[in-house]
C-alpha cells in the first residue's frame, strides 16, 4: 500500500481560492480532514442549481484508491459483493463492501479507468480494511486522494455546459460511462455519475490544474445558471434520489461496538448487488445464510403525508403507536422539486414492504413548544426523483 | 481422467495418517499425498550420514493418546520409556528428575517439587480431556458445543475452590514466576523452564509458559519414552493401520492446489499435474500454508484471511544431530545415563537469557539444549559400538535477522557443540558427521510455515475455542468440504495423533448427518 504524507491542522481543496470567493455564509464543516462547505450563500438556492441548472460540488475529499496489479480484478471481485468481471474498462459500478459477517463497511464507487486499473472511491476512509483484503493478492492500492482534484457538475444544464469545454465523446457517454479527454495539455477523466440521481457528470484531474478548470467551468456555465453548492443541498438531492450515506443509512460495520447496529447490503436494499453466482465473497457465507433465514431489517422509502419533516422519527406499524416501534427514520427532507415529505428509514422485517402504510411520530417545535404528529407514511418502492433526462444519451441541450 | 475418493487427506504427517486411518476404518474411500518420499511428516527416522539415522525433527514420544493407540490397535515399541531428565551441572553434580521426585535437591526442594508435579498433573489431566475433544465455539446455541463449556465449566470447578482457583491463576502465568517462588535449586528451575518452553518462540517470563507446560505433560502424564527406530517407526505403523483399513497411501506427490469450484472443494492437484476428485479434504499441512498457498486468498474471505496470515508461527527450536565414535564423557554420568534425558539449561535465567536474543532476531550465544543418545539402546540407529545423538536446541529464530545461510547455521552448530563440550569435554573428538536443521530447514523439509512445531505458537490466543483462528477452531475450515487436521489444529503439536482423531470424528459426524 502506498501512502502519502500525513498532514496536520485543516486542508484546503486546489478549488479552495475558487470557492472562497463564492462563499458568504462561513459555514464549513470537516470532511476527511479537509474543508468542505455546508452551503455557500444560501443551500435552497443551491439545490435549486442542482434541480434546474448547473451544480458544482467539490469532490476532492472523497477518499479515493487506485487499485492495480495482475490479480487487481480477482481483489476487487472477492471485495465487493457485484461481479466486477462485467464491469469493463471505461465503465463505472456502484458497489457495496461487507466484512466477513455481511455487514456493509461502506458503499462507493469503481471506475474502471483502463484494463486492469481501477479507482475506489467512497466517503470514509478505508486503508486498513482494503489493506487487510490485500493479503495474498498482487495488487498495489495507492491512497490518491490528494492527488486528483475532483468536482461534480451536475444538473439539466450540465451537459450543455460541458460541451462548451469541446470534451471529445461527451455526447456518446453513457450513465456509469466514463472517458479521458484532453483540457489544456492534462489529461481530464469524465464520468457520468453523481449523488444527485440527475444529469450529471464528475471530473477528475491533475490538482495543479484545478483551478483552470474551475475557471473554464464557470465561464462555460455563465449563460446555463452554474453555482456552486455545499453538502446541505447535495445531501437534500441525494435523498430525493434514495442513495445512501454512511453515518445516516448505515454504519460502517468495521467502526461499530454494539452488535446488531450494522447493516447487511440485502438490509439496504442492494439485493440486486449481491451477486450469489460469484463464488466467494467477502460476507458471502453470511448473506447466504441471511436470504436463507431472512433478514432482520429492511430500508424503506418513505412518502410522508403533510410537510413537517421527520428526521429521526421513530416508525410506527399504526396511528396510536401502541406497542413498540418498528424502526426509525435515517434521513429526511421536504423535497421542493417532488412536493413531498421524503425520508429514509430502517424498519424490522417483515414490515416496510412497498406499497405499505406505516405511521411515523414526528416532533417539531413551534416558538419553543413541542407538537407531536402521528403522520401516515407509504413505502414506496422507487426512487423519488428520477428524471429521463438522467438516463438519456445524448443527453438533450437546456 | 480424474480417480474420485470419498476424502484426500494432503500430508502423511502423524496427524494425517491417524485421520486417514479412522476414516478409512468408517469406511470412506481415502487418498493420502505426501509430499516427501517418506510418511511421517516431521515424525520421521532419516539417515543423517551414512550408517546413522534418527529421529529427524521430533524425537521424544510422550503424547501418543490412548484413544489413537487403542482404535488403531497400535502398539509402537519402544526402545525406553519413562526416561528420567538429568540437568547437567558444570560441577557434576546433576539433578535427576522423574514425575514425581527429584534427586540431588534440597528436602524441602523435594518435597516441593513432589507437591507441585501433583497439582500439575491434577491440571494436565484436566486438560488432557479437552486434548481429545472438539473444542466448543462460543456464542452458538449449538448443543454439543454448550454441553462441551459446561462440561469445562464444571470440571474446572469440580478442582475444588482452592484448586479451581490455582488453576486460574496458573493458566495464563508464566513458568519463571512459579518456579521462583517454589523452588531454591537453580537448576531444577532451569529444567522446568525448559520444559515449559521447547518449541516454541517464548521464554519462562513470557505469559502462559505454565499451559504449555501443562500441555506437554497432559499427553502421558509426562512420561517420555523413545520408540524403537526413531519416530519414523511411529508413523510406519500408523501407515500400515492406515493401509490396513484401506487408505491409499502415495508418496512424493507434493500437491500444488486444493481446487476449489464455486466455494467447495472438489480435489487436489499435484505438483505434477494430477487431480484427484473429493468433496472433502482434510489438510495436515500448517493452516497458513493450507489456506494461503494451496487453497488461495481469493477463496476465503478477508477477515479470516488476515487471521490466518496474522498467526503466529515463527519456529525457534532447531535440531542438532551428531554422529559419534563412541559417547563422550560428561563428569558425574553413569552409562546408563545416556539412555536418559539430558537438558542444559543452568537456571531460570539462562534460558530466559538464551530466549532474550530470539526475540530481537538472533541466535542464543548459550543455548538451551535436551538432548537423547537413541542408539544407546536402539542399535539399529548406529553402527556397532558408535552412537547418534539427537538434541532439540534452542533459541534458533525463523526469522534469523541476518538471514539463514550455511555459514550462519554452521556457526550456530558450533555455538552448540561448544555449549555441550562444556559438560561433555570430548564430544568434539567424537563427533564423525553432524547436521543442524534451524527452523528454516525444516520448513523446507517438513513444509511447516515458519519450521514451527506446533504450526502456530501455543498462547492463550491461539488455544483451545480460537486454534488456529476463530473460524476454523472445529476443524472445517470455511470452505465447503476442507478440513485441518494437523498441528496448527485444535490441540496442537507434539505426536499425539489428538488432532487427527478429533478431526476425522468432526468429519464422520459429519457424513452422518448429511
Amino acid at each position: 500500500m502506498k501512502q502519502g504524507p500525513v498532514h496536520q491542522g485543516r486542508l484546503k481543496s486546489p478549488f479552495f481560492s475558487r470557492l472562497e470567493k463564492l462563499d458568504f455564509v462561513n459555514e464549513w464543516h470537516e470532511w476527511k480532514g479537509y474543508s468542505s462547505a455546508d452551503q455557500l450563500y444560501c443551500s435552497d438556492t443551491e439545490y435549486f442549481a442542482i434541480r434546474n441548472a448547473t451544480a458544482v460540488f467539490d469532490l476532492t475529499p472523497m477518499t479515493k484508491y487506485r487499485i492495480t496489479g495482475p490479480d487487481a480484478l480477482d481483489y476487487l471481485n472477492r471485495l465487493v459483493t457485484r461481479d466486477m468481471a462485467k464491469v469493463r474498462p471505461g465503465r463505472v459500478a456502484y458497489a457495496v463492501w461487507c466484512d466477513d459477517n455481511g455487514q456493509v463497511i461502506d458503499d462507493g464507487t469503481i471506475f474502471h479507468l483502463r484494463e486492469g486499473e481501477y479507482r475506489l472511491c467512497s466517503q470514509e476512509r478505508h486503508s486498513a480494511w482494503l489493506q487487510a483484503a490485500a493479503i495474498g493478492f498482487d495488487v498495489t492500492i495507492t491512497h490518491e486522494t490528494e492527488d486528483v482534484a475532483a468536482l461534480a457538475v451536475q444538473g439539466p444544464t450540465s451537459y450543455s455546459v460541458l460541451s462548451k469545454l469541446n470534451l471529445d465523446g461527451l455526447g456518446e457517454l453513457k450513465p456509469f460511462g466514463l472517458m479521458h479527454c484532453d483540457f489544456q495539455g492534462t489529461e481530464l477523466m469524465v464520468s457520468r455519475t453523481g449523488f444527485t440521481g440527475d444529469l450529471g457528470y464528475e471530473l477528475w484531474i491533475d490538482p495543479d490544474k484545478a483551478e483552470a478548470l474551475w475557471d473554464a467551468l464557470f465561464e462555460a456555465g455563465e449563460l446555463h445558471g452554474i453555482r456552486a453548492i455545499g453538502t446541505t443541498a447535495l445531501d437534500m438531492a441525494r435523498i430525493e434520489a434514495g442513495y445512501l450515506a454512511a453515518y445516516e443509512e448505515f454504519l460502517p460495520a468495521d467502526e461499530t461496538v454494539r452488535t446488531g447496529v450494522s447493516r447487511s447490503p440485502l438490509e439496504l436494499g442492494l439485493d440486486w448487488l449481491v451477486d450469489f453466482k460469484k463464488p466467494n465473497f467477502n460476507g458471502r457465507r453470511a448473506l447466504a445464510e441471511e436470504k436463507r433465514k431472512g433478514s432482520v431489517w429492511r430500508l424503506v422509502k418513505l412518502d410522508i403525508e403533510g410537510n413537517k419533516e421527520a428526521h429521526h422519527s421513530y416508525i410506527f406499524s399504526n396511528a396510536k403507536a401502541s406497542g413498540s416501534n418498528i424502526g426509525f427514520v435515517t434521513s429526511a427532507v421536504w423535497s421542493p422539486v417532488c412536493k413531498q415529505n421524503i425520508a429514509l428509514g430502517t424498519v424490522k422485517t417483515p414490515h416496510g414492504k412497498p406499497g405499505d402504510t406505516v405511521w411515523v411520530e414526528i416532533y417539531y417545535q413551534r416558538e419553543m413548544h413541542w407538537n407531536r404528529k402521528m403522520a401516515k407514511a407509504t413505502v414506496v418502492d422507487k426512487p423519488f426523483w428520477f428524471p429521463p433526462r438522467r438516463g438519456a444519451t445524448p443527453p438533450g441541450p437546456y | 481422467m480424474t480417480d474420485k475418493y470419498d476424502a484426500i487427506v494432503v500430508g502423511a504427517g502423524h496427524n494425517g495418517l491417524v485421520c486417514s486411518a479412522l476414516l478409512a476404518k468408517a469406511g470412506m474411500n481415502v487418498l493420502v499425498l505426501e509430499a516427501n518420499a517418506q510418511v511421517g511428516g516431521a515424525a520421521v527416522t532419516r539417515e543423517f550420514t551414512e550408517g546413522y539415522s534418527t529421529s529427524a525433527c521430533a524425537h521424544l514420544l510422550y503424547q501418543l493418546q490412548p484413544e489413537v493407540r487403542k482404535e488403531l490397535k497400535l502398539s509402537p515399541q519402544l526402545a525406553t520409556e519413562d526416561m528420567s531428565t538429568i540437568a547437567l551441572a558444570e560441577s557434576g553434580q546433576h539433578l535427576r528428575i522423574t514425575a514425581d521426585s527429584v534427586e540431588g535437591v534440597s528436602d524441602e526442594d523435594a518435597e516441593q517439587y513432589r507437591r507441585f508435579r501433583k497439582r500439575m498433573t491434577r491440571f494436565a489431566d484436566l486438560l488432557r480431556t479437552y486434548l481429545n475433544k472438539r473444542p466448543p465455539r462460543l456464542g452458538t446455541k449449538n448443543f454439543k458445543d454448550m454441553l462441551t463449556l459446561a462440561q469445562l465449566g464444571f470440571d474446572i470447578r469440580r478442582l475444588g475452590k482452592e484448586e479451581m482457583q490455582e488453576f486460574l491463576r496458573l493458566i495464563g502465568m508464566n513458568m519463571h514466576d512459579e518456579v521462583t517462588e517454589r523452588f531454591e535449586s537453580p537448576l531444577l528451575k532451569g529444567a522446568i523452564s525448559l520444559d515449559s518452553v521447547l518449541g516454541t518462540h517464548l521464554g519462562p517470563r513470557s505469559p502462559n509458559t505454565i499451559m504449555t507446560y501443562l500441555y506437554r505433560q497432559a499427553g502421558d502424564h509426562g512420561r517420555v519414552a523413545v520408540p524403537q527406530g526413531g519416530m519414523g517407526s511411529v508413523s510406519e505403523e500408523l501407515a500400515h493401520a492406515a493401509r490396513g483399513a484401506g487408505a491409499t497411501i502415495r508418496t512424493s506427490m507434493p500437491v500444488k492446489r486444493i481446487v476449489i469450484d464455486n466455494g467447495r472443494v472438489t480435489g487436489v492437484e499435484t505438483e505434477g499435474g494430477e487431480v484427484f476428485s473429493s468433496y472433502t479434504v482434510i489438510s495436515n499441512a500448517d493452516p497458513k500454508r493450507t489456506v494461503m498457498e494451496l487453497v488461495g486468498a481469493k477463496h476465503v474471505e478477508t477477515g479470516f484471511g488476515r487471521r490466518i496470515h496474522h498467526l503466529r508461527a515463527r519456529g525457534n527450536a532447531a535440531k542438532l544431530h551428531l554422529a559419534l565414535d563412541g559417547l563422550p564423557t560428561i563428569e558425574g554420568l553413569n552409562k546408563k545415563d545416556f539412555g536418559e534425558r539430558i537438558v542444559i539449561a543452568g537456571d531460570e535465567h539462562y534460558v530466559e537469557r538464551a530466549f532474550n536474543p530470539a526475540k530481537y532476531g538472533e541466535c542464543s550465544s548459550e543455548p538451551v539444549v535436551e538432548m537423547t543418545f537413541p542408539s544407546f539402546r536402539d542399535e539399529s540407529l548406529a553402527p556397532t559400538g558408535k552412537h547418534v545423538m539427537s538434541a532439540v536446541v534452542q533459541y534458533a529464530p525463523y526469522n534469523l535477522k541476518a538471514g539463514w545461510d550455511d555459514a550462519a547455521r554452521e556457526a550456530f552448530k558450533q555455538t552448540v557443540i561448544k555449549t555441550i563440550a562444556k559438560y561433555a569435554p570430548d564430544i568434539e573428538q567424537r563427533i564423525s558427521a553432524s547436521e543442524l536443521l534451524t527452523p528454516a530447514d525444516i520448513e523446507r523439509e517438513f513444509h511447516i510455515t515458519g519450521g514451527h512445531w506446533h504450526h502456530a505458537e501455543l498462547t492463550l490466543d491461539q488455544f483451545l475455542f480460537v486454534r488456529p483462528v476463530n473460524g476454523a477452531a472445529q476443524y472445517a475450515l470455511p470452505v465447503d468440504g476442507l478440513f485441518l487436521c494437523g498441528a496448527g489444529a485444535h490441540p496442537g503439536g507434539g505426536v499425539s495423533g489428538a488432532a487427527g482423531r478429533n478431526a476425522a470424528r468432526t468429519i464422520l459426524r459429519r457424513e452422518k448427518a448429511a
